[in-house]
């Protein structure tokens, strides 16, 4: 790095909170009140009234979230980083971290994107969730994850943030696992949990090289003091942390937890495994951003793997039936965008963050959508038994078609205008990068139009007996505001004003030069998504879908079914020879070790038992023995007076 | 006076004593070649008083004694009662206490 | 007028338990008469009410040791009768006091059936927490070794008779194991005795003149060989360690959680009060075999827990690796390590607690310790299962629970010694996920097994004893500082004695930049 650019680079400076922001640490209290009363109680005693207070909470905390926004706002450029200390956390010997939050620009949209999503959510829940005996503790649940989130995004160091990082986990793991009854939720929970915990080594082992590095956890700390480490451990820090985004991002090579977690309810896949959870490894890295700064190895690392993942993703997308599945494939596959801008520096933070915010509203509004459309038919996910439903959930599908044209990048919808940045970013980059994106791009067209064609349009293929209706007031509501979100966020954009608003936390967008002008990677991209569609269209929409998927596919199909053998590795890889290890290590435990302790207590048995048979009985012989004895002990005595 | 013939007593009355202890198997014959056993140590514990013209062989002789007197009121009681019971006093019958 | 309080504290529970046992027997025949065991929880929560006021009382700035009490035992040894707490003590002695009226409750009817009765398995347990509080306060290292082997008495009468059907071998194995260690730290102490008499300060078993005896090197090796293996088998370490699950499988959970949680801490207490202060040069001569063996530790109970089929086993093997973590703490030698360790042990006590509580109020109710033979309990027993999973994240050291705090300062100990030390007990964090979400998953979850079917769920007793543990896992995942400012002050006191200092971070000017941002914070 020289000198000239380290001066540019943002530091992270904040003052002490004052005004409407004091009330910073009230929009974390407000869902984990509602969640600690609501578990304290238990579900029999507050299901009449927990789902009201579950929404409730939350959206006061966006009520407040908006107060803090508005008094951000009117603030000075200089005067937009403020922290809140609660109390010191943790304090041993030299090492000290504060319960503290950090309130910059950054965390303010995120504030904005969870608790704005989570009120319509959590509205939606309402409706979703009505017939379950076990809503007041899906509410509950609901609410530590809000609370957990915001955690992760306000906290100003990282140890902290480690506090919502795990407890966002945690949620998730409940929220899968919501349905425990299913051994296929049980199994899905605990596989989310264990390989974000492989992730976790990462963040855990990061935290700590930042403190015996920096001597501090707090990011004013190492942003401060970032220059003076050496390249070797900023690398090291980028790659760390880079394997935690992996692990909550459901990037590669960590991805595989993200399609077995659609087995938690519909909104839960909505709201944390689309919009805010699985994000957090982008704010991490966005967050991070005077580590990477520093560091271009990490940063090369942090493209690939998103590159990679975009491709992934989107791969896995086209060949899923499970309407939830394609959609998680897709999540997967923008999150890899963002991770891409991520990478690129001062360049791509502002438009990762900026994809963020619009993948959170047309992502939630479709995974919404797809559970409507499973609320009507019966809970059934398999999109071979849609078609034509464009009638019977009118509404629904309007808004899902909005976000459908969000998320395939369609003028002048939201997701035009933040993919394309990436995309043009990218190429800015590097020619492969941006190609990948501009491929990932139109195959992003062609499985999104191909669940629009399967799920909406197409001739009936609907199972006997069921009956498809529009959802209630409180579920298609949210649809309508996120759709309307998906529609204009683009707005975002306005005169830079996103880029602008973030530059005092990861730094001014950089220059880049491009071979050609940007309107004409816009033309390409819009061409290349074209294709897509066409080719969905030509595919899907002009034949007859099967009731059942046909078996006599190609080599890429079955691959992409088998989540491009994800599974099958990790199976291959590390649970078959850890299987083998664990019961290999059990049995030398119990055989070898223990044997060995167990082996002499019975050689001290067995030497016993042979000894006693010297006690026979014959008085006499123990009188011969006896004799025999002095007689021994005299010659000795002579011996040795000899 | 010369402590050599009464040593060579005591040693010939300890070896008839033990001879007869583990040949024996009648068990009061057994048990009266313990008591001459002791009492050949008796008499050289009196023997080697004498010759360093102090008390302590006499004194340990009492003991000696008195002990025998005691062991022979409980190991008569024993023999005795093994005998009222498997009407022989053999002690190679009298093996039952073993491993 | 100064009360021997800490003499208060471990002769209550002694006398009450001679009162206990002398009482008519509990709960036999028709009338169940309960009066021993109010009693035994009476005097339970009237030493804890005694520890708590020693607590509150205990002067975070003030003397090294506080509530000193010194009377002369015996002469010719120089063996005293010393007692007193620091805060690494004082943490312990809480921890026996919290543990004992919640395990007695939590074990209302599980001495019933044992072999002598109800009162004496309160009885025993009563004087285990004497002898235990006796242990953690001792400053006399003659007291500390006559404690350290009395302690074994109850807890093998507990084992043998209070337990499963093959208890009888466990007790023996444990007994045998725990002497051979008791041994080689006899021969230490007698060592120690050896070297004071000959020195100028003559014999003395008192550790404040102990510490000031010249040991020769080579000396001060072997009886840190001695105490360490003495230590290591009572910790347990790998690989002395397969007493622990045998007597976990056989004893009551009650007796487990009073061996697991409280008296195998004497191992690790010991580690920091005699290892580290009497041969400070042998510890650090010792680190890297030692530092070895206990991710060893970390990682092969982790793994050996992923493996076991029965519960109270593969709750022991959790504790393996969680001593492990512990012993790492202290032989790294740095403030936050070792100030993690001391309170690793408390949140350690805590959370395997809960952890065999649970367990043991599941296996009474099915009488099976097999995790085969569940599945989907959470759907009949949904409090339980609740409990089980809490007590369970707190093993894993979730962030926001207690055990999270110390084991992350653990490692951030380890990783300022050798980044790769800290880079192979990280592993721990996955195994520990894998051993409890695989154990909820197939015991809570799914579909509900035929004989869980009509399982109750937990009582208003049962959920009275758990109470307490899970707050305070919770409350002291927060706000840890009652703790470590208590703990501070020894550690530091005990390092400076080694002679170890923390590493400075490696950015020059980052402490002065962290003191400016501290500044600007509001308070």
């Amino acid at each position: 790095m020289n000198v000239a650019l380290q001066e540019t680079l943002p530091v992270v400076e904040p003052s002490a909170t004052s005004g409407a922001l004091s009330l910073l640490w009230v929009i974390i209290a407000l869902p984990a009140l509602g969640a600690t009363v609501i578990l304290l109680l238990g579900n029999r005693r507050t299901s009449g009234f927990a789902h009201l207070l579950g929404c409730a909470t939350v959206v006061g905390s966006f009520v407040l979230s908006l107060v803090c926004f508005v008094t951000l706002l009117g603030r000075g450029e200089e005067e937009r980083q403020v922290v809140q200390k609660l109390y010191t956390w943790v304090e041993a010997g030299s090492f000290s971290a504060d319960f503290a939050l950090l309130y910059d620009p950054l965390s303010a949209l995120f504030l904005l994107l969870i608790t704005g999503v989570g009120s319509l959510i959590h509205v939606y829940s309402v409706g979703y969730m009505e017939h379950d005996a076990r809503r007041a503790r899906f509410f509950a649940y609901l609410n530590l994850f809000v609370a957990a989130m915001l955690v992760l995004v306000l906290a100003d160091n990282y140890l902290l943030m480690f506090l919502g990082w795990e407890g966002v986990g945690l949620a998730s793991y409940l929220l899968i696992g919501f349905w425990q009854h299913k051994p296929s939720a049980a199994v899905a929970a605990k596989k989310a949990f264990v390989v974000n915990r492989v992730g976790d080594i990462g963040m855990a082992l990061g935290t700590m090289l930042v403190f015996t590095t920096f001597g501090t956890v707090a990011f004013a700390g190492v942003s401060a003091a970032a220059g003076e480490a050496s390249q070797t451990t900023m690398t090291v820090l980028g790659l760390l942390f880079l394997l935690a985004a992996c692990g909550k991002s459901a990037q590669v090579p960590l991805q595989s937890w993200l399609l077995d977690a659609m087995e938690g309810p519909t909104p839960v896949s909505a709201l944390i495994h689309a919009a805010t959870m699985v994000t957090a490894g982008v704010y991490l890295v966005v967050r991070s951003n005077f580590i990477y700064d520093h560091t271009e190895a990490a940063q090369t690392a942090v493209v690939v793997v998103g590159t990679v993942t975009l491709l992934w993703g989107a791969v896995i997308g086209c060949a899923k039936d499970d309407i939830k599945k394609a959609l998680a494939g897709s999540t997967m596959s923008q999150i890899g965008y963002m991770m891409l801008a991520a990478g690129l520096g001062p360049a791509g933070y502002a438009f990762a963050i900026f994809h963020l915010l619009t993948h959170g509203f047309f992502k939630a509004n479709m995974f919404l959508g797809a559970g409507s459309v499973m609320h009507a038919m019966d809970d059934d996910v398999d999109m071979r038994h849609y078609g034509a439903l464009q009638k019977a959930v009118p509404v629904t599908f309007l808004t899902f078609a909005l976000g459908y044209l969000a998320i395939i990048g369609v003028p002048p919808f939201a997701g035009f205008w933040s993919k394309d940045k990436i995309i043009e970013a990218a190429f800015g980059e590097n020619l492969v990068v941006g190609t990948a994106a501009l491929l990932g791009a139109g195959i992003t067209a062609f499985y999104m139009t191909r669940v629009m064609l399967m799920t909406f349009l197409g001739s009936k293929r609907w199972e006997r007996g069921v009956h498809p209706h529009e959802s209630p007031k409180t579920m298609t509501v949210p649809l309508v505001v996120l759709a309307a979100l998906s529609a204009v966020g683009g707005l975002l954009l306005l005169g830079d004003w996103v880029v602008e608003w973030l530059a005092p936390v990861v730094g001014a967008e950089e220059h880049h030069e491009l071979a050609v002008p940007p309107i004409v990677v816009s033309l390409v991209v819009l061409l290349v998504v074209a294709a897509g569609v066409g080719l969905a269209v030509a595919l899907v929409g002009r034949r007859e879908v099967p009731r059942t998927a046909p078996t006599s596919v190609s080599f890429v199909t079955r691959a992409a079914r088998a989540d491009l053998y994800g599974d099958a590795i990790n199976e291959g890889l590390l649970m078959r020879p850890g299987d083998s290890f664990v019961r290999g290590l059990v049995s030398f435990d119990d055989h070898t070790l223990d044997g060995a302790v167990s082996g002499t207590g019975g050689a001290f048995g067995g030497l016993s038992s042979t000894f006693r048979r010297m006690q026979t009985g014959f008085v006499r012989s123990y009188a011969l023995s006896l004799l025999l004895g002095a007689l021994l002990v005299v010659v000795a005595m002579l011996a040795v007076n000899l | 006076m010369s402590a050599t013939p009464f040593l060579v007593l005591s040693a010939i009355l300890f070896t008839i004593g033990s001879v007869g202890v583990l040949t024996r198997r009648n068990a009061i014959v057994v048990f009266m070649c313990v008591e001459l056993m002791l009492n050949a140590s008796n008499l050289a514990l009196v023997t080697f008083a004498r010759v360093h013209g102090n008390l302590d062989g006499q004194v340990a002789a009492f003991f000696v004694m008195v002990v025998a007197a005691a062991e022979v009121v409980v190991g008569l009681a024993i023999i005795m009662t093994i005998f009222r019971t498997r009407r022989s006093a053999s002690v190679d019958e009298a093996s039952l206490l073993k491993y | 007028m100064n009360l021997p309080l800490l003499t208060i504290a471990l002769l209550l529970p002694v006398l009450g338990a001679v009162v206990v046992a002398v009482l008519p027997q509990a709960g036999h025949g028709t009338s169940r008469v309960a009066l021993p065991k109010q009693v035994a929880l009476g005097v339970s929560l009237l030493t804890l009410a005694v520890v708590g006021y020693v607590g509150i009382a205990f002067d975070t700035d003030g003397a090294r040791y506080q509530f000193t009490e010194t009377h002369e035992w015996i002469r010719v040894f120089g063996a005293h009768y010393a007692l007193g707490v620091d805060g690494i003590g004082m943490t312990l002695v809480l921890m026996t006091a919290i543990l004992t009226p919640v395990v007695i409750l939590a074990s209302w009817y599980d001495g019933d059936d044992g072999r002598w009765g109800a009162n004496a398995f309160f009885a025993w347990i009563l004087v285990l927490e004497g002898l235990s509080i006796c242990v953690f306060a001792a400053t006399d290292v003659f007291l500390f070794y006559v404690v350290f082997e009395a302690t074994l008495i109850p807890i093998y009468f507990l084992i043998g008779g209070f337990g499963g059907p093959r208890r009888s071998p466990a007790a023996v194995k444990f007994l045998i194991y725990n002497l051979l260690g008791g041994l080689l730290m006899l021969a230490a102490v007698v060592g120690l005795y050896v070297v004071s008499a000959r020195s100028a300060v003559g014999p003395t078993y008192l550790l404040s003149e102990l510490t000031t005896v010249p040991i020769e090197q080579s000396t001060a090796r072997w009886l840190f060989v001695g105490f360490f293996v003495a230590f290591a088998i009572k910790a347990p370490m790998v690989p002395v360690h397969t007493w622990l699950p045998d007597a976990a499988e056989e004893g009551s959970a009650g007796t487990s959680v009073m061996l697991v949680s409280i008296l195998d801490k004497i191992g690790t207490f010991g580690m920091i009060r005699f290892c580290l202060q009497l041969f400070p040069e042998a510890s650090q001569w010792a680190t890297p075999v030692v530092l070895t063996l206990a991710v060893v530790s970390v990682l092969w109970g982790a793994l050996a827990a992923i493996g076991q089929d029965n519960i109270p086993r593969l709750i022991a093997y959790t504790s393996v690796s969680h001593f492990g973590f512990i012993v790492l703490g202290i032989f790294v030698l740095n403030s936050y390590g070792q100030t993690g360790s001391t309170l690793y042990m408390f949140n350690h006590g805590m959370s395997t607690a809960a952890l065999f509580l649970v367990a043991g109020f599941l296996i009474r109710r099915r009488g099976s310790q097999l995790i085969s033979d569940y599945g989907g309990v959470e759907k009949v027993a949904p409090v339980l299962a609740a409990m089980l999973l809490v007590a369970g994240l707190s093993s894993l050291s979730l962030p926001g629970l207690s055990p999270f705090i110390s084991e992350f300062l653990v490692l951030q100990g380890a990783f300022a010694h050798g980044w790769w030390w800290a880079a192979a007990a990280v592993l721990g964090i996955v195994l520990a996920a894998l051993y409890i979400l695989l154990m909820y998953q197939r015991t809570m979850t799914g579909p509900t097994v035929p004989s869980v079917a009509g399982l109750k769920d937990l009582d208003v007793r049962e959920v009275a004893a758990l109470a307490p543990l899970v707050l305070l896992i919770v409350v002291l995942g927060f706000f840890p500082q009652p703790l470590t400012s208590m703990i501070d002050p020894a550690v530091a006191a005990t390092l400076e004695q080694v002679g170890a200092t923390d590493p400075a971070p490696t950015v020059p000017s980052a402490p002065s930049e962290a003191a400016a941002t501290e500044q600007e914070s509001p308070e």
